[in-house]
């Protein structure tokens, strides 16, 4: 177990006229490894939960724990605890405030006390992850890129930290579609490589729907579905009345099931699709 | 933190207070701020209370609201005060260590305190019952007359929209980019001054970086709906003073008239 959340709650303004509950008695249990989707309308509590997750936010009540550690305890070390668990922000980019790629991205591990020699190792791998070429660009200045490529030296700043827990608050936002699957497919080498374990937040569903495999639903401040990827898309009734749906294609194989039983409609992406349509077809000839 | 700012807000209304050309509130305020100025004995001071207490009465402001905006000025206030009452000569009451206290140094601190107070919760009453959009409004057509000196009213007045605009948009920002640096192990809260200082740079050069960008776009967008700045442009709501606004504006005048004169005839 790398989190567990008892009864988190908070609350907004306390005690004024703009008092305002966020979150909403907050169970939940993270393992190691894992690749959640965190999803939600705007509103729904999502960035206020992970802001929790590395101690920017301090619960009214309830508990974190990370790793072992009571991250709601006074004396909690931050910084220990902001090095476990990376956090990129939405629009990473506009917090980019260096000369140098190279120093920007420099800028956490200098934070946590490493050795040159360290932090110059880690920026290297940093950036490798999310596909920028080192040499040739660690001397430019971040603001001379596209938004695109901003964003991974947003998001490799805080990879070089080495979290154990990456969270990612809408990574694709704003991007064009190429730069939305790159950055996603980015997002899943890294997975695969580093295991880390990876938080995504989103409100669209199929951003996450072939990344991840568990999702976790919000909606006022409470956590509403918590499953398996496959098992969440079947209350597609139930998400369409949180007005978040299902992906398209999921959509259309319930279509067609709901014309032939035979068929399944557990796909979540176009490929998965294809194969169960051409086996269904392949079914139905031999019969 | 930076939420607790309540000066220059605007408390959403529908009252005589909120509906009062923004103009005459503009005059009264600053005739509030003269006579507070010409007062100088405590009786007056039961007048501008009960003159503010009333405001707020009408304006349906509560008044720990208004009491919350003194809390960064607290500071000024203290330091007034202190100074009044240790830099005055006159007849000694008791000494604290070097220091020594005197009749007419304590008189004068909490005169000046209280009138310190009465400013900012006076003038604050301007703004909590007017948007930003009609005080300008009103800042505007009040400096037209000036315009044939070569005042730019027009200009000045968009200005002062447009930042009064972003105050909270870079409030927002800035404790967004905090958290985003705090994220990556930035430090905003210990060391010495000038530690701090440095620290400072992840937050400010994304925050001026931002404002810029943001300040372009802005240009832009005005450009492209053909704002070319104050001649000859006309204006949905145009100012009209009512019957309400002139008798506000006159009572004020009287009432603000008299405690001015008091200074005189009270002797």
């Amino acid at each position: 177990m790398i989190m567990k959340i008892e009864n988190l709650k908070f609350v907004y303004n306390p005690n004024t006229p703009f008092e305002q509950k966020a979150l909403d008695n907050i169970n939940l249990e993270i393992k190691e490894g894992e690749f959640i989707g965190l999803i939600g309308h705007t509103g729904s509590g999502k960035s206020t939960l992970v802001q929790h997750l590395n101690g920017l936010l301090k619960p009214t009540s309830g508990n974190i724990i990370i790793d072992g550690v009571n991250i709601t305890e006074k004396d909690a070390d931050l910084k220990a605890i902001r090095q476990k668990v990376g956090l990129v922000f939405q629009y990473p980019e506009h917090q980019l405030f260096e000369e140098t790629i190279y120093k920007d991205i420099a800028f956490g591990p200098k934070n946590l006390g490493l050795k040159e020699d360290e932090v110059r190792e880690r920026v290297k791998e940093a950036m490798e992850l999310v596909g920028l070429n080192y040499e040739e660009l660690k001397d430019r200045s971040p603001f001379e890129l596209s938004g695109g490529q901003k964003r991974r030296v947003a998001i490799a700043g805080v990879l070089a930290m080495k979290p154990k827990i990456l969270i990612l608050d809408e990574p694709t936002a704003g991007l064009d579609p190429r730069g939305r699957d790159e950055i996603l497919g980015e997002i899943q080498q890294l997975y695969e490589k580093e295991k880390i374990t990876i938080i995504l937040v989103s409100h669209s569903m199929e951003d996450i729907a072939k990344l991840v495999n568990r999702i976790l639903v919000m909606h006022r401040g409470k956590i509403v579905i918590d499953g398996e990827t496959r098992e969440v898309f079947k209350k597609s009734k139930e998400l369409e009345e949180l007005g978040l749906g299902v992906p398209q294609i999921t959509k259309f194989m319930m279509k067609l099931k709901e014309r032939d039983k035979n068929i399944k409609d557990t796909v979540l992406t176009v490929e998965e699709a294809k194969v169960e349509i051409l086996q269904y077809l392949r079914r139905k000839k031999n019969a | 933190m930076l939420k607790d700012i309540t000066i220059g807000q605007y408390f959403p209304g529908n009252t005589l207070i909120h509906k009062l050309d923004p103009r005459v509130k503009i005059i009264i305020t600053a005739l509030f701020i003269v006579s507070l100025f010409f007062i100088k004995s405590f009786i007056p001071y039961l007048f501008i209370v009960a003159f503010i207490l009333l405001v707020a009465k009408v304006a349906k402001i509560p008044i720990k609201y208004i009491l919350k905006g003194i809390r960064p000025l607290m500071f000024i206030i203290l330091i007034t005060f202190l100074i009044n009452i240790f830099m005055t000569k006159g007849e000694v009451l008791f000494e604290i260590g070097p220091l020594s206290v005197t009749k007419e140094g304590l008189y004068l601190a909490v005169f000046m305190a209280l009138r310190l107070l009465f400013l900012i919760t006076g003038t604050s009453l301007l703004t909590l019952t007017t948007s930003p959009i009609s005080l300008t409004d009103g800042i505007e057509k009040l400096l037209s007359p000036f315009k044939k000196i070569g005042l730019p009213a027009h200009e000045l007045a968009m200005m002062m929209t447009i930042a009064l605009r972003f105050i909270p948009t870079l409030l927002e920002e800035t404790d967004k980019i905090m958290k985003a640096q705090m994220a990556r192990g930035a430090d905003f809260e210990s060391g010495n001054i000038l530690s701090r200082a440095k620290n400072l740079v992840p937050l400010l050069v994304p925050l001026f970086i931002n404002a810029f960008r943001r300040a372009e776009e802005l240009a832009t967008a005005m450009e492209a709906r053909c704002y070319r700045g104050g001649d000859n442009r006309t204006r949905l709501n145009e100012l009209k003073l009512n019957k309400t606004d002139i008798i506000s504006l006159v009572s004020m005048f009287i009432f603000f008239g008299l405690i001015i004169s008091s200074r005189y005839l009270l002797r």
